[in-house]
């Protein structure tokens, strides 16, 4: 495999990972409002994505970074042909990120409603705003635009409850379960309408509608094990089909990822491209690994009194640590 | 006005603002992990409560320079996607770099510290800010070293109308990048540093005139605030004039809008202000060679013509002057009141009551803590102007020698667009800057939180409007 392949499928790799993990940490804002009802809980169903949606939210600064490195000619004509959509994606991410970071920082109730409607509005736009764009890139109609958008967000929310049900106890942890399957009603639709569009869009061989049909299979059985109650198996399923969504989308662009212009000549020079394999093969691991603790440092599931405000100092304190000031 | 206008405009706008917030992420980011460590060392309490005070503004901070810091990765190729076609295989690397190393650090951790306080063991929850600091400080190299690259191209050759890298080392190491990374570095630390200068002038005359005496936490956060201040000034002003004997050999029309020298000159004189000059000092900064010649502005114009055609070489001279003598002014205003304080607070030596001699920092005088307050707007003004100085004096090239402004803009981007994009963001940053200067001013006034008294009682909602305990959400 040559480096523009190898860096091509890395880029997919990226904006995969980008869509699978802030894909549920977007599902958890736009939802908030049906997750929880009062303060504590939404408190309870913010913490679940509090420690790591800012690191989820790195995985699209390191794809978009990695295709101005890897790929000039994509990231400078994609970013500029679809200029409007983005900007709305930015002012989103915007609001969201000080909602998230302000919302506990606030003085009244009413300051933080502002906070939690900019989450709202900040996870729920940006996930339809990314099937839009990746659905209008391929079908060049409006139309494919909003089923792409629709699809983005249903399948977002869905993910998003089915985090929420993996991560909690308690009245949200059912909440979340019932949500997801009402989301479902609306997810199932979308996806039969987008997922065949994709390997349809252009001639790209067989990859694409395989993974297309992965990831109709993904959203189905995701559904199925909601309903059974096998939160973890959902959550995973749902992660799966993100992906499997992703592969079939990045199988379509690798022919030309943009009209007129192939892979080989949107891609940096050799010696840059073995420089970045190098990086990547040494960080990688690295941010995979570290990523994975802080998952494995919050797994436990968030009741109500966890999240109630408490003071904060590390779990274990050093000896007669006495209050001398 | 056409869209290359409003882009710039954008760009400006959004960059400058950009970095408002970038410095005290850096600097006040390494306070708070200096504050942590310090408590982790000596187990004193007033160490926590800083900690957890000065932690809170530092977030409140943090998130702007995240959110502001996205816009500028995509707006390349928004609004520059020539130039993004061109630079993208040197430039891009070192962004890449940045995101790979730096901001996956940075973020993670953070993360990690903000939510780990009663989850991880006290060694590990500090070993996390210290994570996410160098995540910060290893983000800036590899931005300044994009940067500086545009200034000074290195390591690349030009085929078929892109730069191609050929030495990665070249670009990380570039002569222009090693002076730029620790002038910014460090004037990122001299802005934090008389953030908190500020704010511990405002606590110690606040609660002066409430409660008659400040707690002495706040003597002690702003000693060390003026230590951190008065070297990273020291640094400064050292990076400064490593940078600008660079500019004399690599930018000679930013050195000469800089000073506003209009013809090449042997020992040249410094301009302080217009009409006040000092002779041969100009010669001395650029070579360190008091008859050296030093080039002026319009004859790099005639030699810009013959060897590339055409056309106006000659950046914006009042802006580009003005911004070297607030830079220079205001930096070395932010250094001295830091040596003035330091000098004001040293220790003296006290008997106690059994006869004892201790040794303690002197009282901080009224006006010396009124004098603080400024620390907050000197050394910001001072670190924006230097960015106009060093951005607005490599007009009209995007990449010196290689790429003009003018050819970096994208094409196919309407002026409606552009125009769109930069009201957006002007209204939204408007709003938010107001409202993150109401917040942390309100923190500020509130002062730390009060310490819950054991055994605590666990309220669904903060103890009281205004000051939420909490780093969390």
């Amino acid at each position: 495999m040559d480096l523009v392949t190898v860096w091509f499928v890395l880029v997919a790799v990226l904006w995969t990972g980008y869509f699978v993990l802030e894909g549920f940490d977007f599902g958890v804002g736009a939802l908030l409002p049906l997750l929880a009802r009062d303060e504590a809980e939404r408190r309870q169903v913010l913490a679940t994505i509090g420690p790591v949606w800012d690191g989820n939210e790195v995985w699209l600064i390191t794809a978009v970074g990695a295709m101005f490195a890897a790929f000039p000619g994509w990231y400078s004509g994609l970013l500029s042909a679809w200029y409007l959509p983005l900007l709305a994606v930015l002012a989103a991410l915007i609001v969201r990120g000080v909602g998230l970071e302000w919302r506990g920082k606030v003085g009244s109730a009413r300051e933080r409603a502002l906070c939690d409607a900019g989450i709202v509005a900040g996870s729920a736009l940006p996930a339809a705003l990314w099937g839009a764009v990746f659905g209008g890139m391929l079908g060049g109609t409006a139309l494919a635009a909003v089923v792409g958008g629709a699809f983005s967000l249903t399948l977002a929310a869905l993910h998003g409850a089915a985090f929420v049900a993996v991560k909690t106890a308690g009245p949200v942890r059912l909440r979340a379960r019932r949500l997801a399957l009402r989301v479902a009603a609306a997810a199932l639709p979308a996806a039969l309408a987008a997922l065949p569009a994709i390997p349809a869009a252009r001639e790209a061989g067989p990859l694409p509608h395989v993974a297309a049909g992965a990831a109709t299979a993904a959203l189905a059985a995701a559904v199925a094990l909601v309903w059974r109650r096998r939160e973890g198996a959902a959550f995973a399923a749902t992660a799966a089909a993100i992906a499997c969504t992703a592969a079939a989308l990045f199988g379509v662009l690798w022919r030309a990822p943009l009209p007129g212009l192939t892979v080989a000549e949107a891609a940096s020079g050799p010696y840059t491209l073995t420089v970045l394999t190098w990086i990547a093969a040494v960080a990688l691991p690295f941010v995979l690994a570290y990523q994975g603790w802080t998952y494995w440092v919050f797994r436990a599931r968030l009741t109500r009194a966890a999240v109630a405000p408490q003071e904060e100092r590390p779990a274990t304190r050093r000896g007669a640590a006495g209050r001398t000031s | 006005m056409d869209a290359l206008d409003l882009a710039r405009w954008q760009f400006g706008v959004t960059t400058v603002y950009h970095f408002l917030f970038v410095p005290l992420t850096i600097g006040l980011g390494t306070f708070v992990a200096v504050l942590q460590t310090a408590w982790h060392r000596t187990g004193r309490e007033h160490y926590l409560t800083l900690t957890r005070f000065f932690g809170r503004l530092f977030l409140i901070n943090f998130a702007m320079g995240v959110v502001t810091g996205i816009v500028q990765e995509f707006q390349f190729g928004m609004n520059w996607s020539e130039y993004s076609r061109f630079v993208g295989d040197v430039f891009g690397a070192p962004l890449a770099m940045e995101a790979l190393l730096a901001f996956f650090l940075e973020s993670t951790f953070l993360g990690l510290w903000i939510f780990g306080w009663n989850r991880l063991p006290r060694r590990v929850h500090l070993a996390t800010i210290w994570a996410a600091v160098i995540g910060s400080n290893l983000s800036a190299y590899f931005i300044l070293a994009a940067n500086a690259w545009m200034k000074h191209p290195v390591g690349y050759e030009v085929v078929d109308g892109r730069a191609r890298m050929t030495d990665i080392w070249a670009v990380l190491t570039n002569s222009t990048a090693l002076a730029q990374v620790p002038h910014v570095i460090a004037a990122s630390f001299a802005v934090a540093g008389g953030f908190v200068l500020a704010v511990c002038g405002y606590r110690i005359l606040r609660e002066r005139r409430i409660a008659g005496i400040e707690a002495g936490m706040w003597r002690s956060a702003m000693r060390g605030a003026l230590a951190m201040t008065a070297i990273a000034g020291v640094v400064v002003a050292a990076s400064g004039d490593a940078s600008a004997r660079l500019m004399y050999e690599q930018q000679p029309a930013k050195l000469a809008a800089a000073e506003g020298l209009r013809h090449d000159r042997a020992a040249a004189p410094f301009s302080i202000v217009p009409g006040v000059e000092v002779p041969g000092l100009l010669s001395v900064l650029a070579a360190h060679d008091a008859d050296a010649t030093v080039q002026g502005i319009e004859d790099v114009q005639r030699r810009y013509e013959q060897r590339f055609g055409p056309g106006d070489y000659t950046p914006n001279l009042p802006l580009v002057y003005w911004s070297f003598r607030v830079m220079i002014g205001f930096g070395l205003a932010t250094t001295g009141l830091a040596l003035l304080g330091l000098w004001l607070t040293r220790a003296r030596r006290i008997r106690g009551p059994g006869g004892a001699a201790r040794r303690t920092a002197r009282p901080v005088p009224a006006w010396f803590a009124r004098l603080c307050l400024l620390a907050l707007p000197l050394p910001t003004a001072a670190s924006i102007a230097g960015w106009l100085l060093a951005e607005m004096g490599r007009q009209p090239w995007t990449v010196m020698g290689e790429l003009l402004t003018a050819a970096s803009v994208s094409p196919g981007v309407t002026l409606t667009e552009v125009a769109v994009s930069l009201t957006v963001f002007t209204l939204l940053y408007g709003a938010l800057a107001v409202a993150e200067g109401v917040l942390l001013a309100r923190h500020v006034k509130a002062g730390p939180a009060p310490e819950p008294a054991p055994p605590r009682e666990d309220a669904p909602e903060p103890a009281a409007p205004g000051r939420p305990a909490l780093l969390m959400y």
